[in-house]
């Protein structure tokens, strides 16, 4: 078997990719892994395409069989994984042999992580992506999330010697504190606010509430003024990921992967993409501030982060101080890590 | 004058002048054209909407101030464009009975007759300004004051897709069936979205839409004719 059997699926495991590209136009969500940056090292690091489709889980991860010889990579928020009982490193790729049993347990730190497999995971593409898109039961598999004994195909088997063993060094690896210090450009609509109502939001600090899902998170914290009672409403205008729209009620809401395509509320600003990424690890009672960014800056900082990402796919981070061995004894397979140590 | 704004680090919104009318929203049409037609380098998708467009662009492999005098020259120009004209789009509805519950109060609201709301309903063209709120969903101008009907107190918890519905001067269509507040006055078996179609969505910004209204074995024909792919849709 080709496949990957869910055991157990924790609470939200999903298929995504990088989104459904070209159909927000007819007022299609976007969809798509929540966390950019650990869903497209988790494809790096395996050397899959950009944009291949992974698993991605929330707050606990699933537990699975993997039915075949694979190569993974588990990336995001800071899950502790066993493989066949024996921790393994998150960020690098590992090799998985057929009837190894995954358990990815639950976060820590973050929110949400992701496997990548060596080849995908293959389940039918809709409109040009293999993204769950859950409020429109579609796409990804079965268009819901995962449950238990759900048998999810994977792409092509891996070999041993397609292994190349790649990891991003630990001073790349993204630390969640519970609190995101978050870049923002102002606009489109920051002119819909008092000069006081722009300044308390970017000088307040907000909570992420329960009410914080794939399509948006709803934040707590000082009231942000509209001008005036038309304020509050706009002619409906598209919505890109990361928009910080403010209703009638004052409060924030950042716009995630699944928001609706258009909508008729005063978007105050919108975040930086290498900032939307932590938005996404980001659990109810934690903390967020804005800060004003130009767009200077945050284009050099995603150059930043594009080079990592580069760094990633050209194989620069092999793995040179640590060994990675499978051993067999009495049946049973055992992962060991040698660590180089200094005396 | 149109006005022009990065929207984050990989967006532009061209706004045209604020307020709802077919007017602007045959700048949006011609300008949304025009960018589709000459693929821009680095544009990655547009949002059409009544009187912007949103424009994402990839700003690792462009840049923005290229990006935005592109756009910018193309906005400015757009009244002297050349485009093709709307589409209409024949909209088939079984009016009234289980098809529309709430024919009957829309028409005692507004003192008329089933068959005059039908009438009037019919007589409209309906400009499809934006889709947005769902996937597929048009919102529409055009209809007569004459029909508007406040939306239902408590919204239904689920609408039939296809349902067409009224919610005060507005008119609509439901692609999917959701839950929903519109007053229900008919039903079209037309699919406005199928994820498995080759075109997915039947509708696009500016088309205009004429409703006709059809007997219920019509509508049962029509249906299964497009259950099994072999129905095409009246478009000129």
């Amino acid at each position: 078997m080709n496949a990957a059997k869910i055991l157990k699926p924790g609470p939200l495991t999903t298929v995504q990719d990088s989104g459904r590209r070209g159909y927000q136009r007819f007022g299609m969500p976007e969809a798509g892994a929540m966390d950019k940056f650990s869903f497209r090292t988790a494809n790096l690091l395996v050397g899959n395409c950009a944009g291949t489709a992974v698993l991605e889980f929330t707050l606990e991860g699933p537990d699975l069989i993997v039915q075949k010889d694979s190569i993974i990579a588990i990336t995001g928020g800071d899950f502790s994984p066993c493989l066949n009982s024996c921790q393994i490193p998150m960020w690098q790729s590992i090799y998985v042999s057929a009837g190894s049993r995954l358990e990815i347990g639950s976060v820590n730190r973050g929110l949400r992580g992701y496997i990548a497999f060596k080849g995908g995971i293959d389940v039918e593409e809709k409109m040009g992506s293999r993204s769950t898109y859950l409020k429109g039961e579609m796409g990804g598999f079965k268009g819901r999330k995962l449950q238990k004994g759900d048998l999810l195909k994977l792409g092509k088997k891996a070999y041993r010697d397609e292994y190349i063993e790649a990891r991003l060094p630990g001073s790349y690896i993204p630390k969640y504190t519970g609190h995101a210090d978050t870049g923002v450009i102002l606009g489109p609509q920051e002119d819909h606010f008092t000069e006081s109502g722009v300044e308390t939001f970017l000088r307040g600090e907000y909570t992420v509430t329960s009410q914080a899902d794939r399509m948006g998170y709803r934040l707590e914290g000082p009231k942000i003024l509209h001008r005036d009672e038309d304020s509050s409403d706009i002619i409906s205008d598209g919505i890109p990921p990361g928009a910080v729209q403010v209703p009638g009620h004052e409060k924030p809401i950042i716009m995630m992967a699944d928001r609706q395509t258009t909508g008729g509320y005063p978007k105050i600003a919108t975040v930086i993409s290498v900032d939307l990424p932590h938005i996404a690890q980001l659990k109810p009672g934690e903390t967020l501030s804005f800060n004003e960014v130009s767009l200077k800056r945050a284009q050099k900082l995603l150059e930043k982060r594009e080079q990592i990402l580069d760094e990633i796919r050209e194989k620069k981070f092999k793995l040179k101080d640590d060994r990675f061995f499978r051993i067999n004894v009495r049946d049973e397979n055992f992962f060991v890590r040698v660590e180089e140590v200094e005396e | 004058m149109a006005s022009y704004k990065y929207v984050g680090d990989r967006g532009i919104l061209v706004e045209f002048s604020a307020e709802i009318s077919r007017e602007v929203n045959e700048k949006v049409r011609g300008l949304d054209y025009t960018l589709q037609k000459e693929e821009l380098q680095g544009v990655e998708e547009i949002i059409p909407t009544y009187r912007s467009l949103l424009i994402f662009f990839d700003p690792l492999s462009t840049d923005r101030k290229e990006i935005m005098s592109e756009v910018k020259s193309r906005a400015e120009s757009i009244e002297n464009m050349t485009f093709p004209d709307p589409r209409i789009v024949e909209i088939p509805v079984k009016y009234g009975g289980e098809y529309g519950p709430d024919l009957e109060f829309v028409a005692s609201y507004n003192n008329l007759k089933e068959d005059e709301v039908i009438d009037i309903h019919t007589g409209g063209e309906y400009r499809v300004y934006m889709l947005g709120f769902t996937p597929g969903f048009p919102y529409l101008g055009g209809m007569s004051e004459k029909i508007a009907t406040p939306r239902l107190d408590s919204p239904r918890e689920k609408i039939a897709r296809g349902s067409v519905g009224i919610a005060g001067d507005q008119t609509g269509i439901y692609p999917l069936s959701s839950p929903g507040g519109w007053r229900l006055i008919g039903r079209t078996p037309l699919d406005l979205f199928s994820a498995d179609r080759e075109e997915p969505f039947l509708l696009q910004v500016g088309d205009i839409l004429h409703f006709v209204s059809i007997t219920e074995d019509r509508y049962r024909e029509i249906r299964e004719r497009v259950n099994s792919e072999n129905f095409t849709v009246k478009i000129m």
